[in-house]
């Protein structure tokens, strides 16, 4: 098989999958149907854990053209949208448990929260970046915008640094986790740059 | 009358299994209609809201299973993960177990744990218990009045406050290692809030000893506050004039302070302290002023302002 058949035929149909499996997770934890125990606070849980696969999602996502630059295997491009439509339904999901577990749907107090609260402000404009980005996914969108297209879905970029500043803001006292999600973008954002000022194009 | 169940439940009724497979029974039957089980909370709160101590009424007070409130704790000593203490804290030696007493007191010393309390008597509390974060619990907690002990150490006029110690220890307390916060753990009490007769050192809970991921022997609980207060593993009760500089307020002074009341008005700067989750539920609920124990304790902070009293 070629590099794009395996693409095609494997590691893409294997990823728009697998992304289900985060979520299987939890749901089976919720009925209690594996040995999946999600403690004693399982609304917690399902905001922490699916907030971390966002993020997760969104640093695979990010990876793809870093990772097709350095391998020269150009079809693994096709994995960047189920990997964007993946984290953009976990931070739907993320959102969700907000919503519901925190706030009860109180939309005030909702709407205070947003205002008030720099860590949800700046979580709630991820948010809103990502569903940005997948209503404009379809091919459809992409013919349609054209060059604003590029332009529109550099914001991801905006996401991933807002989605760091989030975690980072939010955690009590141990900071290491949201520091190495950071240090990992970091690095993919270098290599964007690297290549940038190497080829002396826009990249 | 310190919380609308009888105070005084006997174990035997709460055998933690039926606890404990009952809230998995409900956990299953929610499933992904969570929200409709809950929906008449959801109402509640919202008519309610926002005066969250109307409609608090509407929330029963069970005590949380024993598994509950044995794996999901801060203690930092063991880890910051809710399940690290549970897992790590076998380190911990409670017995034998001595407890530093200094200061201005009449009865200062180095003591044997077992013969500091010897003929104190011993209280069976059911608690309701407000963590920071807004997560709370109700816990039966068995332990002595903590006025009980300080008549017996009888602490002199400069005795003004009242500072509790954490074990020290790196090799029994692994996280200490590290600089996540300052070692050891330092709480403290005005005296007139240590002779509270609701402020308890609780050597126990659901009728056995402490487990070591509660801060067995020895933990200080005071009801009214903020978890942070109840400091744990107890080696040291010091009776100071200063009033003393407890970890939280030395980490964070803006996000902590030193009194810690419960107060549903003062949010955390970065997050609200107007609803709590009790575990076991999904959804909030009011949180009350001094955590239900107003009556009580409301006096005690009489022409304080309550903002300086986070
Ligand atoms: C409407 C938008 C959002 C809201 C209201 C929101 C709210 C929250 C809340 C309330 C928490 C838990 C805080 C705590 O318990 O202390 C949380 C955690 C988290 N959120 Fe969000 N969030 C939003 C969007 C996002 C997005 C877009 C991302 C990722 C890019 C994200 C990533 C995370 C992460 C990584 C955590 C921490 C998980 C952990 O502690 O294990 N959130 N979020």
């Amino acid at each position: 098989m070629t590099a794009s058949h395996w693409v095609g035929r494997v590691i893409r149909p294997a990823v728009i999958v697998g992304g289900i499996g985060p979520a299987l997770y939890l749901g089976l934890g919720l009925l209690g149907i594996t040995a999946i125990d999600l403690g004693a606070n399982p609304a917690e849980k399902l905001e922490h854990f699916t907030g971390t696969t966002t993020l997760v999602m969104l640093m695979l996502t990010l990876t793809v053209t870093p990772l097709r630059r350095l391998t020269g295997v150009n079809p693994l491009i096709r994995l960047r949208k189920p990997l964007g439509l993946w984290t953009f339904t976990y931070a739907l999901l993320h959102a969700l448990c907000y919503l519901v577990f925190d706030q009860s749907l109180l939309w005030g107090e909702i709407l205070h929260d947003i205002a008030k609260r720099p860590y949800i402000t700046v979580g709630f404009s991820a948010f809103v970046i990502l569903l940005a980005l997948a209503l404009t996914s379809s091919g459809w969108a992409i013919r349609k915008l054209g060059k604003r297209w590029v332009t529109l879905h550099r914001l991801i970029y905006v996401a991933a640094v807002l989605g760091v500043f989030h975690y980072l803001w939010l955690v009590k006292l141990d900071t290491s986790t949201p520091v190495a999600f950071g240090v990992v973008l970091i690095l993919l954002l270098a290599a964007r740059w690297e290549r940038r000022r190497r080829k002396g194009a826009p990249a | 009358m310190l919380i609308r169940r009888p105070p005084d439940i006997p174990t035997s009724e709460i055998t933690e299994e039926r606890h404990y497979v009952s809230r998995r029974a409900w956990l299953a039957a929610a499933g992904v209609t969570a929200v409709a089980i809950t929906a008449n909370r959801v109402m509640a709160a919202r008519g309610k809201s926002p005066a969250p101590v109307v409609g608090a009424e509407a929330f029963a007070d069970d005590p949380t299973s024993f598994k509950d409130i044995t794996t999901y704790n801060n203690f930092y000593e063991f880890g910051t993960g809710k399940d690290d203490p549970a897992k790590n804290a076998h380190t911990l030696r409670p017995r034998p177990w001595s407890v530093v007493v200094e200061g201005d007191v009449k009865k200062p010393g180095r003591y044997d744990l077992d013969d500091l309390l010897k003929g104190i008597p011993v209280v069976d509390r059911t608690y309701r218990h407000r963590c920071v974060e807004a997560w709370s619990m109700v816990i039966p907690w068995n332990g002595i009045q903590l006025k009980d002990l300080i008549n017996r150490l009888e602490p002199g006029t400069k005795a003004k406050y009242i500072e509790f110690h954490t074990l020290y220890d790196t090799t029994q307390m692994p996280m200490q290692r590290t600089n996540i916060m300052p070692w050891p753990y330092v709480e403290g009490l005005r005296m007139d809030e240590a002779r509270h007769p609701l402020t308890l050192l609780a050597t126990g809970l659901y009728g056995k000893s402490l487990l070591n991921q509660n801060g067995a022997p020895l933990r200080l609980v005071v009801p009214w506050k903020y978890g942070f207060k109840g400091g744990k593993s107890i080696v040291k009760i010091r009776f100071v004039e200063e009033q003393p500089r407890n970890s939280w307020q030395l980490l964070a002074p803006d996000e902590y302070g030193f009194f810690a009341n419960v107060n549903p008005a003062v949010d955390h700067p970065r997050w609200s302290q107007a609803r709590e989750r009790r575990i076991g539920d999904f959804l909030k609920r009011p949180t009350l002023p001094f955590n239900g124990y107003a009556d009580q304790v409301a006096s005690l902070y009489a022409g304080m302002d309550p903002r300086t009293l986070y």
